[in-house]
C-alpha cells in the first residue's frame, strides 16, 4: 500500500516528460497493480446502482460485523505469508476451537453428560492452549526438518479434523451438531455493543467487533513494536541472512504458527456463539478466505512483505463482494469460483511487481 | 572471418535510456573492432550494465543507433542478439542447476533425432566445444555439484557454441582463483585471435591492463573516453573513472596492534574440510586470511561465527572460552561476521534501510519492556547513514533498490551497532567501485585504530598487502603459513596457498 503511494507523485511527474509508448507502459502498470482495486470498486458501484439497499446502513454494519468475525484468522495466515509460507490447517483450527467452544458451553452436554457450563475464561484458556499446540506442530516440523509449510500444514488439517470427528463421538453425542449453548457465552460474545438508529429500524454492532479491533490492534504492536515482530519479517524475507544477523530463525518460525494457532482459536471460540450451532464441518475453507484476504491485502507470497492494514483491508474487500453477489441474489455455488478466480487474480497481479522488477 | 584489426564489428552510437527521473545514459558510444578486447569501465552505477541491457534489448533505448557488422540492428530480447552472433556471460549465473552440464548447453536447442531429443548428439556437440576451449568437464556432472568456477566455464563455453561474434564477458572473474583466471585469458586470446570481439566488463585493474587493447570508460552515464590499453596507465584509468584523482589506493595506516585478544585454537570443521587451524590475533589488529577460493578462509569466518558446525576447536576472547553455538550467542560474545555473499546472507531485499540497520541490535531499542522504541530505531539508522556516507533517497527505500556499495556500508552499519569487538570481515570489498572500496578500507582501519580486531578474507591480495598487519594464507582447509603484510611478497603468498592443495 505504502508502495503505491511512494512511487506515486513521482510517476505522475514522470508521466508527462514520457515517449507515448512509454506513457502507455507506465498507465498500464498502474492500472494493473492496482487491478484489484479497481475491479472492487467497480462490483461496488454495480451492485449499488442495482440494489441500493447495498449501501445502507445495516447492510454496511453486517459487513463490517463479518470482517470483525473473519480478521483474526485473516492475521493468523498473514503471518504464515509474511514467513513465505502458508497455512492451510486455518480452518480446520477454527472448527477444532469452535467444537470444543462449544462442547465446554452446552447447557445439556451430551459430549461431557454431567458437566457444568464452564467459565468463559476457562473455556477460553482451553481453546487457545489447544490451537497452539497445533501450531507448535505446524511450527516445529517446519523449523526443525525444513519442510514446505504446504506439507506440514496440510499433514495437521487432515490429523485436527480426524480429531475433531472423535470429539464429536465423545460421550452420547454421536457426532451432532452441537447447539444449546449457555446465555453467558452467546452474550459475552454477540450483545450488542451500541445499537444504531437508522430509518430502517436499530442496528446493533455486536461486541466480538470490539473483541476483533483489540486483537487487531495486539497484532500490530507484535508486528510493527516487538523484536519477534521485526524477526519475522526478516525471516520472511531471508531466512539465511536472519540467521547469519543473530535472529533465532527456528524459534521465530515456531512463534508464527503458534500465534497463528491461537488467532484461529479466537476465530472459533466467537464463531461458535456468533453462529450458534456447530459440527465437525465448520471452519471448512475457512483458510480460503483467509489466504485470498492476505493476498488482496497485498501480504505477498514472496516473503517479507505485508501490513496489518493489509489484512484489515484485504478482508473488508472480500466480505464486500460476498455481499455484494449475495445483494445481486448470485447462487451461492458462484462463490466458490469468485473466490477461486479472486486468489489467482491478486497473486498474479502481486507477483507481477516483481516480475517486471528484474 | 577478417582478421584485420580496423574491421568494425560492432558500434554503438549516441545511446540514450531515460528512467522517470535519472539519465540513466547520455548519447554514449561504444565501437568494438574485430579481434580485440574492449574493457568498458566505470564505477558502480556509471552505466555499464544499462548500456549492455539496451545491446541486448532488455532495456528499449530512447535514441541512439547500433550497428552490427555495418547493418542496424535493433533487439527486442537476448535470445535475438544469441541469433545474430552477440552473447554475454553474465556475472550471476542463471542455470538449471539440478541439470547437468550439457542439458544446460542445449537448453532450448536440443539437438534432435526425429521428434526425440539425442544424448549421443548433445553429448558430442558439448565434448567438442569443451576440447575446442579446453575446458575439463564432464558434461553428465549435475550443475550444483560443480565449483562456480566451473560452472562459470561452462556458461562461456555456451557462448561460444553460438559461434557468437561479439561476446560480452561481465565481471567473469569474480569467483575465479589465479589459476582459473589464466585460463579464461587463455580462452579470451584464443577468442581474439579468431576475430571475435570481446567486452570485458571488470572493476579489476591489472586484468584490464593485461587482457584489453582498448579501454572505454564510462562515468555517470556519460562517456568519458575510449583510449589504446597500452596508453593508459592504472592511476590514469582510475582518474577517468572518478572524476578525480586518487592518490592511492589504500589509506595510511596508522593503526598499532596491542596485546593478544582473540585465541582459536585447533579449530575443526563437522562437515567441512577445516582442520586444526589455530591462530590468536590482537587489539587494534588487521589480520588478513588468504587462500584460494574453497581453500577453507570463508568456513574460518563461519566457523567462529557459530553458523558452521564445529567438531573441535576452542575460541577465547580476551582469556575467556566463547562458545559461540550460534549467531545470537556469537553477537552477544563481541563477534560480527559480514558474509560474502551480500545478496544471499546479507540482505533483506524487500525491507526498507532502517529495518536492514537496526534488526541484529534489537535489544538496543527495548525502551519500553518488550516494545521497541521507534525513535532510536530512526536515530540509530541516521547515525550509520551519516556516519558510512550511505547514498539513500530515505530510511525508508527498500535495500535492492541500493547500490552494491551502499548496501554493504548498510550492513556494516548493521554490525557496528551490535558494539562488536572482533569483526570477521568476509570480501568486505567484493562488487564495490574505487571510490567507496577506499572508504570500506578505511574504516578498517578506524575500527583497528579503535582498538577492535578485524579478521578480513579477501581474494584480491592487493588489498590484504594494503590493509592488513599480517596475513594467514589457508591452503585445503588447513593453516598452510603466516605472513608479515609489510615483508611479503604476492609470490610468497601463493606458493603458501598452493601447500596442500
Amino acid at each position: 500500500m505504502t508502495k503505491l503511494k511512494e512511487h506515486k507523485p513521482s510517476k505522475m511527474e514522470a508521466l508527462k516528460a514520457m515517449t507515448p509508448a512509454d506513457r502507455r507502459r507506465a498507465i498500464f502498470d498502474g492500472i494493473m497493480n492496482n487491478a484489484m482495486f479497481i475491479i472492487i470498486a467497480l462490483v461496488i458501484i454495480y451492485v449499488a446502482i442495482k440494489n441500493p439497499r447495498f449501501l445502507s446502513v445495516p447492510s454496511l454494519v453486517n459487513i463490517i460485523s463479518l470482517t470483525a468475525a473473519k480478521l483474526p484468522i485473516a492475521l493468523g495466515v498473514g503471518g504464515c505469508i509474511i514467513l513465505a509460507g502458508t497455512d492451510i490447517s486455518a480452518g480446520r483450527q477454527v472448527g477444532l476451537a469452535a467444537c470444543i467452544s462449544a462442547g465446554l458451553q452446552l447447557t445439556t452436554n451430551k459430549l461431557f453428560p454431567g458437566l457444568q457450563v464452564m467459565p468463559i475464561p476457562v473455556v477460553l484458556l482451553c481453546v487457545l492452549v489447544a490451537c497452539a499446540l497445533v501450531g507448535l506442530v505446524n511450527g516445529f516440523f517446519m523449523a526443525k526438518f525444513k519442510l514446505h509449510p504446504f506439507i506440514v500444514t496440510l499433514s495437521t488439517q487432515l490429523i485436527v479434523y480426524g480429531l475433531v470427528l472423535l470429539f464429536m463421538q465423545l460421550g452420547t453425542n454421536g457426532g451432532q451438531t452441537l447447539s444449546g449453548m449457555s446465555e453467558g457465552y452467546r452474550n459475552f460474545i454477540i450483545k450488542p455493543l451500541f445499537t444504531l438508529k437508522t430509518s430502517s429500524g436499530p442496528v446493533t454492532v455486536p461486541r466480538y467487533v470490539l473483541y476483533s479491533a483489540i486483537i487487531t490492534t495486539l497484532v500490530w504492536v507484535i508486528w510493527n513494536k516487538t523484536a519477534f515482530g521485526k524477526n519475522m519479517y526478516a525471516v520472511g524475507s531471508n531466512e539465511e541472512a536472519a540467521n547469519v544477523s543473530g535472529v533465532n530463525v527456528s524459534k521465530t518460525i515456531i512463534l508464527v504458527f503458534v500465534m497463528a494457532g491461537m488467532l484461529y482459536g479466537i476465530t472459533g471460540f466467537m464463531d461458535a456463539a456468533r453462529i450458534a450451532s456447530v459440527n465437525a464441518t465448520t471452519g471448512l475453507n475457512y483458510e480460503a478466505d483467509a489466504i485470498a484476504a492476505c493476498v488482496i491485502g497485498g501480504i505477498s507470497f514472496v516473503g517479507g512483505i505485508g501490513k496489518v492494514s493489509g489484512a484489515i483491508i484485504g478482508v473488508l474487500l472480500l466480505q464486500i463482494i460476498f455481499a455484494g453477489l449475495n445483494f445481486l441474489s448470485v447462487d451461492a455455488n458462484y462463490l466458490y469460483i469468485v473466490k477461486g478466480l479472486i486468489i489467482l487474480i491478486a497473486c498474479s497481479i502481486d507477483m507481477r511487481k516483481y516480475l517486471v522488477r528484474k | 572471418m577478417d582478421k584485420n584489426n580496423e574491421t568494425v564489428l560492432l558500434r554503438m552510437e549516441g545511446i540514450t535510456k531515460e528512467f522517470p527521473g535519472v539519465k540513466a545514459l547520455d548519447g554514449v558510444n561504444l565501437t568494438v573492432r574485430a579481434g580485440t578486447v574492449h574493457a568498458l569501465m566505470g564505477e558502480n552505477g556509471a552505466g555499464k550494465s544499462t548500456l549492455m541491457k539496451c545491446l541486448f534489448g532488455v532495456y528499449s533505448k530512447d535514441a541512439g543507433h547500433i550497428y552490427l557488422e555495418g547493418q542496424e540492428v535493433n533487439f527486442k530480447n537476448s535470445k535475438e542478439a544469441l541469433e545474430h552472433g552477440v552473447a554475454m556471460v553474465h556475472q550471476e549465473l542463471n542455470q538449471a542447476l539440478k541439470r547437468n552440464v550439457m542439458d544446460n548447453m542445449w537448453l532450448g536447442r536440443f539437438p534432435m533425432t526425429g521428434p526425440f531429443t539425442s544424448e549421443k548428439k548433445m553429448y558430442d556437440a558439448t565434448m567438442e566445444v569443451f576440447n575446442d576451449l579446453g575446458i575439463n568437464v564432464n558434461p553428465k556432472t549435475i550443475m550444483s555439484t560443480m565449483p562456480v568456477s566451473q560452472r562459470q566455464m561452462v556458461e562461456i563455453a555456451k557462448a561460444v557454441s553460438f559461434n557468437s561474434k561479439v561476446i560480452v564477458f561481465d565481471e567473469p572473474t569474480s569467483s575465479l582463483t589465479e589459476t582459473e583466471v589464466e585460463h579464461l585469458f587463455k580462452i579470451i586470446n584464443m577468442l581474439r585471435d579468431r576475430g571475435c570481439g570481446i567486452i570485458y566488463i571488470s572493476h579489476k585493474m591489472a586484468e584490464i591492463k593485461r587482457i584489453s587493447d582498448d579501454i572505454t570508460v564510462m562515468r555517470d552515464g556519460q562517456w568519458v573516453a575510449t583510449r589504446p590499453a597500452a596508453e593508459l596507465e592504472m592511476g590514469d584509468i582510475i582518474k577517468l573513472m572518478v572524476g578525480r584523482e586518487l592518490t592511492n589506493q589504500f589509506p595510511p595506516k596508522t593503526n598499532v596492534p596491542g596485546e593478544t585478544y582473540l585465541k582459536v585454537e585447533h579449530l575443526t570443521g563437522m562437515y567441512n574440510q577445516l582442520k586444526d587451524v589455530s591462530f590468536e590475533a590482537k587489539r587494534g589488529e588487521v589480520l588478513g586470511l588468504a587462500g584460494l577460493d574453497s581453500s577453507g578462509r570463508t568456513e574460518v569466518l563461519e566457523s567462529i561465527f557459530g553458523i558452521r558446525t564445529r567438531k573441535e576447536g576452542t575460541i577465547t576472547l580476551d582469556g575467556k572460552p566463547c562458545k559461540n553455538r550460534n549467531s545470537g550467542e556469537s553477537i552477544k560474545n563481541g563477534f560480527a561476521l559480514l558474509t560474502e555473499e551480500r545478496r544471499a546472507t546479507g540482505i533483506f531485499g524487500v525491507r526498507n534501510i532502517r529495518e536492514n540497520t537496526v534488526i541484529s541490535s534489537l535489544n538496543r531499542h527495548k525502551k519500553f519492556g518488550p516494545f521497541l522504541s521507534s525513535k532510536s530505531q530512526v536515530e540509530d539508522t541516521q547515525y550509520y547513514i551519516d556516519a558510512m556516507r550511505t547514498k539513500t533517497p530515505s530510511q525508508e527505500t527498500q535495500i535492492r533498490s541500493l547500490s552494491g556499495g551502499n548496501q554493504q556500508k548498510v550492513i556494516i552499519g548493521r554490525w557496528l551497532l551490535t558494539e562488536p569487538e572482533v569483526l570477521l570481515l568476509d570480501e568486505p570489498t567484493r562488487g564495490i567501485d574505487v571510490g567507496a572500496k577506499y572508504e570500506i578500507y578505511q574504516l578498517i582501519l578506524n575500527l583497528a585504530n579503535e582498538g577492535k580486531t578485524v579478521l578480513m578474507v579477501s581474494s584480491e591480495m592487493p588489498e590484504l598487502l594494503g590493509v592488513c598487519d599480517r596475513i594467514l594464507v589457508m591452503s585445503g582447509g588447513r593453516l598452510a603459513g603466516e605472513v608479515d603484510a609489510k615483508n611479503t611478497t604476492q609470490e610468497e603468498i601463493m606458493t603458501l596457498a598452493a601447500k596442500y592443495v
